[in-house]
């Protein structure tokens, strides 16, 4: 099982299930970050504090323990 | 029977509410502005507008009032501001929404549009950002897409103001016309649910003023209003276990065990189709888009946050030197103009109250008129460009460490300006722990009012190549000294779970002057307005509390003396030592005679402690009390008549920095601190405030004022 904050910078992964509270899970959702939604990682913070995702056209900024409760799969 | 109505009421027969719904930052404050001339505060961040606003305008015969909601992602109620935004639509009266969407963004816009549209309310959607949809080559057939959808779509720009008219004929037409079910269509799995809940609902004749099919959904959608009415009905237990099965049902089709998710989803594919249908992108996406590039320097994880660092240096390095350029002129202005006017007034007591009182007060304030100019507009630039957001993103991990969230650094910035609008931003975070955390902590990023009083006091002890690298460094301490406020609150009185961090990063857009013009001018005018009534009474005050009660006695033995003294010097001198005297036996100098003992500590005379009392109104008056205070009683001599000699001259190094430390913590001022407790939601919150700043404030500057007389 990989999570997104495993993704180094430049990798591209599709969503299999987020794995969120209730409401994160509702505000990534309205991120667009769901189920089947495409996934380019694109900078990290020093040490992977907080990292910027691309979502779509949208450009996310996530904290690390956010993103380890999103499951992905490599492209 | 219309034209009856018509001629009774006219007005409201005219009139329409519209209610401006859209996501973060897709620019309906801006649209606003366009429409009506107004002049709403706009940014490149998501929470510009964290209440609602109404303004007002006619059109063609009609009156338009348009709310401009904060901007919200979906109807999640997860910050403040989005819960302000869906309680006014599910709550309040108005008759049209008009859903304002990023063009460039379609798909992430409709997730709300789709939300919208399960409301049965008029709607009219405005494809903002058109100009900019344009450059990136995406091209949308609105006439289409308004078909699809059954509203009507205007292609708009809120910043080159191009079809502005026909985005409010549409809104007229939509009013006049009668209204039509959406077209949101569901996946099969969903649809069959839906249509099981309509037969049953047709059956039973059930009694809605929604369209059946808008019941069923937000049955499906576990809406708890809908419940509520449904549940009292007779037919709920019949229509209970058909609801039961349905939502298994969904869910078992979604693989998901949460029904909103599921929802989520449906809406998601249904905007998929709409985009798919009539959205053209002409130009294949470069690899790295501009953002991109630009991002991949100012949110490097090395270089990032001396680059930050460095932008800051720069602004106060700017502040100070920039500044500096007018501020001789504008000294030079007061003194010429107290001196003519002075002149033309006989009596001496209102001479006086005018020169020394009103003109000397107000002078000291609007002198810094430059610095502000100068760090509002680097503020308006930080907000405008979309660079905000990266340095939360930067900052978040630093400031996890003390306990705060990354997006406080958004209030914590807007506090540099001013803490007023500080405390009301803070609504973008989530938790209500976080956001008294960041509450508490806000007046420790100094605001542009205490400014005067650092570039002041810089000026008077520094040289001007140092004198900006020690605001810049006043500034820094200051937000130090607020992160490790933040630590100790948390791990006392703030304990609790961290807040999610997820955070929306706006594209990079080079902001107008007109809006930077616009941003500055109107908080510029807030400054001077403020000059010219707040502080020019409290300047009065100051001036008749400083002079009364008169004592005959005193000056009567001091004019013998100085009749008979031998030369020019020892007259000054007389002068002067007379002046002092009457100052201390004043009723300011009583009320600063009878506090000294608390300020002594710190190395504060009662001149000083006077002016941090008055501080508590407004950090302005600081500088205008230290003004009226030393141009009545000090030894200046003619040729330096400067205040920043004048403290150089009057108050120890080590007395200036305790001074400033106390300036730096402790409460920024009366209508800051009735924000703050609406705000933090009770009064209790203000004295806690007021014994943490105080606290704090009096402990640092002995530390400081002791330290400094130690080192020198």
């Amino acid at each position: 099982m990989k999570t997104l904050i495993e993704c180094n910078k430049g990798c591209k992964v599709i969503v299999l299930k987020l794995n969120a509270p209730l409401e994160l899970k509702q505000r990534l959702i309205s991120f667009g970050i769901m189920k089947e939604a495409n996934i380019e990682v694109l900078e990290h913070a020093p040490r992977k504090s907080t990292i910027e995702v691309k979502v779509g056209k949208m450009r996310i900024a996530l904290r690390a323990e956010e993103a380890r409760l999103i499951e992905v799969e490599d492209i | 029977m219309n034209q009856n109505d018509e001629k009774t009421c006219p007005v409201i027969a005219n009139h329409i509410k519209v209610a401006l719904v859209g996501q973060p930052n897709v620019g309906k404050s801006m649209l606003i502005n366009s429409v009506s001339n107004a002049h709403l505060h706009v940014g490149n961040f998501s929470g510009v507008t964290v209440d609602k606003t109404e303004v007002l305008f006619d059109y063609k015969g009609y009156h338009f009032t348009v709310v401009d909601l904060p901007g919200t992602y979906a109807f999640t109620d997860y910050t403040i501001e989005e819960r302000v935004t869906h309680k006014y639509l599910c709550a309040e009266s108005y008759d049209l929404i008009i859903n304002v969407i990023d063009s460039t963004s379609l798909e992430k816009n409709l997730q709300l549009t789709s939300e919208l549209m399960s409301m049965s309310k008029d709607i009219v959607i405005a494809l903002n950002m058109d100009d900019e949809a344009k450059k990136e080559g995406i091209e949308i057939d609105a006439a289409y897409m308004s078909e699809l959808l059954g509203i009507p779509c205007v292609k708009v720009s809120a910043a080159t103001k191009h079809g502005i008219d026909e985005l409010i004929d549409a809104v007229v037409a939509q009013y006049e016309a009668p209204r039509q079910e959406s077209k949101l269509i569901f996946s099969e799995a969903v649809e069959e649910e839906i249509a099981q809940i309509v037969e049953h609902l047709t059956k039973h004749k059930y009694e809605a003023r929604n369209s059946y099919r808008h019941v069923a959904i937000n049955l499906l959608k576990n809406n708890k209003k809908t419940y509520e009415k449904i549940h009292d009905n007779p037919i709920w237990t019949e229509l209970q276990p058909i609801l039961i099965e349905a939502s298994k049902h969904i869910e078992l089709h979604h693989d998901s065990d949460d029904i909103k998710e599921a929802f989520a989803e449906e809406y998601s594919s249904f905007n998929r189709g709409i985009v798919a249908e009539v959205l053209k992108q002409d130009v294949v996406e470069e690899k790295k888009t501009i953002t991109e590039k630009i991002d991949s320097i100012l949110i490097h994880p090395l270089f990032g946050i001396p680059i930050f660092l460095f932008f800051m240096w720069s602004l106060f390095q700017l502040t100070f030197k920039v500044g500096a350029i007018p501020m001789d002129y504008i000294d030079a202005f007061f003194s010429w103009f107290g001196d003519t006017i002075g002149a033309t007034i006989a009596n001496d007591d209102i001479r006086s109250l005018v020169v020394d009182g009103l003109i000397a007060g107000v002078g000291a304030v609007v002198l810094f008129v430059p610095n502000i100019i100068i760090l509002f507009i680097g503020i308006a630039l930080l907000e405008s460009t979309g660079y905000m957001s990266r340095v939360a993103f930067l900052l978040d991990g630093f400031f996890h460490k003390f306990g705060l969230h990354g997006q406080s650094f958004i209030p914590l910035v807007t506090g540099f300006g001013c803490s007023i609008p500080a405390y009301m931003s803070a609504r973008i975070l989530k938790n209500d722990r976080d956001r008294l955390l960041t509450l508490f902590i806000i007046g420790f990023m100094s605001c542009g009012a205490r400014l005067p009083v650092y570039v002041l006091f810089s000026g008077a002890f520094f040289s001007a190549e140092m004198a900006g690298n020690v605001l810049f460094a006043i500034y820094i301490s200051g937000a130090m000294l607020g992160l490790i406020a933040a630590k100790i609150l948390k791990l006392t009185a703030f304990k609790g779970v961290d807040e999610p961090f997820v955070m929306e990063m706006p594209k990079y857009r080079l902001p107008s002057a007109k809006l930077i013009w616009h941003t500055v001018l109107t908080k510029t005018m807030m400054y001077l307005k403020k000059a010219g009534t707040f502080i020019a009474v409290a300047s009065m005050l100051v001036w008749f509390l400083s002079n009364y009660p008169h004592n005959a006695q005193l000056q009567t033995e001091y004019s013998a003396k100085i009749e008979k003294a031998v030369d020019e010097h020892e007259k000054i001198t007389l002068e002067n030592s007379l002046n002092s005297k009457l100052l201390e036996q004043s009723y300011l100098g009583s009320i600063g005679k009878f506090s000294e003992p608390l300020f002594t500590p710190l190395g504060l005379d009662w001149k000083m402690s006077v002016a941090l009392q008055a501080g508590l109104a407004a950090k302005e008056v600081v500088v205008s009390t230290l003004g009226v205070l030393y141009s009545l009683g000090s030894d200046v001599d003619e040729q330096n008549k400067s205040l920043s000699t004048v403290i150089s001259k009057n108050i120890s190094f080590a007395s200036a920095v305790a001074f400033i430390v106390v300036i730096m913590i402790y409460l920024p001022c009366l209508a800051a601190s009735v924000v703050f407790t609406r705000e933090a939601g009770g009064i209790k919150y203000f004295f806690y405030l007021l014994a943490f700043t105080s606290v704090v404030a009096y402990s640092l500057a002995f530390l400081a004022y002791n330290i400094t007389n130690m080192l020198m």
